[in-house]
């Protein structure tokens, strides 16, 4: 079991032709997961991956033609947030968006008009959903993780790899894994997913990996305190880095003081929550 | 991207915000020229992108023309805060009753922009917000609708404004909010928004910060970077679009991923060491950008050591190897390398570089003692 996606999804890849999209269609369908369709402005009729995969015009055509009920987004930054809107009007609940480089207003303006509707959007700049053995949406490395009870939510893409790997060496395996992606305005947050996999009877325990900028950590530890049964494990990167400064996510900046890794680890610590000091810890701490 | 204050008051005054007469200049003799022409009083303003230039002696009142000139050629000559001065603006000098904040952010745990004012303008917004957070009043803005009108008023009523104020400050708020939504700014602020002694709304001061993932619609914009604020080897990492930060320490780290990059450096920290540099050299790792990236590692002189941390994930470790092979072999070096590489094809990409003269290891945590060791064999010899 798992959460958001597992082998009922049926999944549609928007800007399926570009170099992205297409080099990471091939790695979804090698691991199993349900590609029905794909969406290229100009190029519907034609079908990719040796007659594989459909392509389709608009993602309302291929919504009506195949019944996909999952998006995942490779379109470059200028392109995304309108392909997110497309995906949320032809009535598709969840969209996962891989595309890094944002504008930040234009994900606020997202951000709000998705909350007015029943869409769920994962990232953006994100590495999107592995369900070990069942489906993998995204660009998370398939090989790399095993089927398992715990659940795996990271800001982050390969300090995510990192950590799923380091599991699966002693025998650890995932039941979801979500990257709910490095930037300022997302989706999905920490308490949303935490909400998913306490909710997930297949999910015994669940490791958090965050890292500085913003609050949503410090808001992870009183949802942890508040609604949570299951033992978190975290770990926050960042304690090393200078204010002021991004490092490389949109979103990972000590601004005026205010989302330090320290106060993060500090409230995180404070509702029980088992902190690593480096990623390799998890696994012990998680035993 | 931050913007420099001409250019910030610049934009404001494009949408309807009142600034003061004035003009940019590089050199004392044209500094002279505008204060003739202005025939006041004028303000010389260092233009550099720092904050604290008045406490730094970058802002200086000049009453003639002359003195405009002397005070131009001084401070011409300064740095503040480790910033070279290149450029001052002239501005007519403001007789200032009021001073009054008005900026617009954006809230990333709201998830909507933000028009924040206080009557305590002048001073940085930070230090209002620790001493008298109780003189911010804020409106949050809905992304989708925009600024209403009603909500300027509110913000002048929230700080006292007089009411004959407030259909400019209305006009003002609007500017605001179109400059802001215009630029795709992350900050649009004036700072001090001031009442003067004819009663009129002046922006005396400005400042706009940029959405750096926003610049490609912005051409124009783009030409205003000021290269001067970031050390040198950051402007050469953006041209191979590498995220790249400099820092004060001693071991390079070369890191796909910015997650794992940071990681990384937290970890040679935990272990007593001290990182030079934040790096992602993202998901492919071509040769090219694996030279780059160390050609500029290695501009620091005071990197001893480098430490390669590559996961292999999609791009399998052995590509990743043979882009390092390529790469060692055009940037020639001495500094000591360090590499750990796990995930899919590590072995072959460990064989791969087993004829590199490289220091392997297993684990994060053995990767950064090896390189610290190393480092400190390089001081010592």
């Amino acid at each position: 079991m798992s959460i958001l996606v597992d082998k009922n999804t049926r999944l549609l890849v928007q800007g399926i032709t570009g170099n992205e999209g297409i080099f990471h269609t091939e790695h979804m369908l090698a691991y199993g997961t349900n590609v029905v369709a794909g969406v290229t402005p100009g190029k519907g009729g034609e079908w990719v991956l040796d007659g594989k995969v459909p392509v389709f015009d608009s993602v309302r055509i291929a919504h009506d033609a195949t019944g996909v009920n999952t998006s995942v987004i490779f379109v470059p930054a200028r392109f995304a947030a309108d392909a997110i809107y497309e995906s949320a009007d032809a009535g598709i609940p969840l969209i996962i968006c891989i595309t890094e480089g944002i504008p930040v207003q234009d994900m606020m303006r997202v951000r709000n008009y998705l909350d007015q509707r029943d869409i769920r959007l994962v990232g953006p700049n994100c590495p999107g959903l592995l369900t070990p053995g069942e489906a993998k949406v995204g660009i998370i490395p398939g090989d790399i993780s095993m089927p398992g009870n715990i659940g795996v939510v990271s800001r982050s893409g390969t300090l995510t790899y990192e950590v799923l790997y380091a599991l699966k060496l002693v025998g650890l395996g995932a039941s979801t894994c979500v990257g709910i992606g490095g930037d300022p305005v997302n989706g999905t947050s920490f308490i949303d997913t935490l909400g998913m996999f306490e909710a997930d009877p297949h999910t015994d325990k669940i490791v958090l990996i965050g890292e500085i900028g913003g609050t949503d950590e410090e808001k992870a530890a009183e949802y942890i305190a508040d609604h949570l049964t299951k033992p978190v494990v975290a770990f926050i990167a960042g304690r090393s880095a200078p204010p002021g400064k991004r490092m490389g996510h949109a979103g990972a900046i000590v601004e005026s003081g205010s989302g330090t890794a320290e106060d993060k680890i500090k409230a995180l610590k404070s509702v029980g929550v088992q902190v690593a000091a480096h990623p390799e810890e998890i696994p012990s701490l998680l035993a | 991207m931050k913007l420099h204050e001409y250019q910030s008051k610049q934009i404001f005054s494009n949408y309807g915000i009142p600034i003061p007469s004035g003009r940019v200049a590089t050199n004392a003799a044209d500094v002279k020229r505008i204060a003739e022409e202005l025939g006041r009083p004028v303000v010389i303003k260092s233009q550099v992108l720092v904050g604290g230039r008045g406490k730094a002696g970058g802002i200086r009142l000049a009453k003639s023309p002359q003195e405009a000139e002397d005070l131009a050629t001084q401070i011409l000559g300064m740095e503040i805060k480790g910033l070279p001065v290149h450029k001052i603006l002239v501005d007519e000098a403001a007789k200032i009753e009021t001073e009054i904040y008005l900026g617009i952010t954006n809230d990333r745990s709201a998830r909507k922009p933000v028009m924040m004012a206080s009557s305590a303008g002048g001073v940085e917004i930070e230090q209002v917000a620790v001493d008298t957070p109780e003189k911010i009043v804020k409106v949050h803005i809905d992304p989708l609708l925009g600024l209403r009108d009603y909500q300027s008023r509110d913000i002048a009523a929230g700080i006292d404004l007089p009411r004959e104020h407030w259909r400019l400050f209305g006009q003002i708020g609007r500017g605001l909010w179109k400059a802001y939504l215009s630029s795709d700014a992350s900050l649009a602020e004036i700072n001090p928004l001031v009442i003067t002694s004819q009663n009129q709304l002046l922006a005396v001061d400005g400042k706009m910060v940029l959405d750096d993932n926003a610049i490609f619609r912005h051409p124009d914009l783009a030409e205003m970077r000021d290269v001067d604020v970031e050390p040198e080897s950051e402007t050469e990492a953006r041209k191979y679009s590498l995220s790249f930060i400099k820092l004060d320490g001693y071991i390079g780290c070369m890191v796909n991923g910015a997650g794992l990059a940071m990681a990384t450096m937290d970890i040679i920290k935990l272990n007593g060491g001290e990182p030079a540099n934040f790096l992602d050299i993202g998901g492919g790792a071509s040769s090219e950008k694996v030279a780059a990236a160390l050609r500029i590692i290695l501009s620091d002189s005071n990197v001893k050591a480098v430490l390669f941390n590559i996961f292999g994930g999609i791009t399998r470790g052995d590509e990743v190897a043979r882009g390092i092979l390529a790469a060692l072999n055009e940037v020639k070096t001495e500094v000591p390398m360090v590499i750990r590489l796990v995930g899919t094809n590590a072995e072959e990409g460990r064989q791969i570089l087993s004829e590199a003269n490289m220091i392997t290891a297993e684990t994060l945590v053995d990767a950064a003692k090896k390189a610290i060791k190393a480092a400190q064999g390089e001081n010592s010899a």
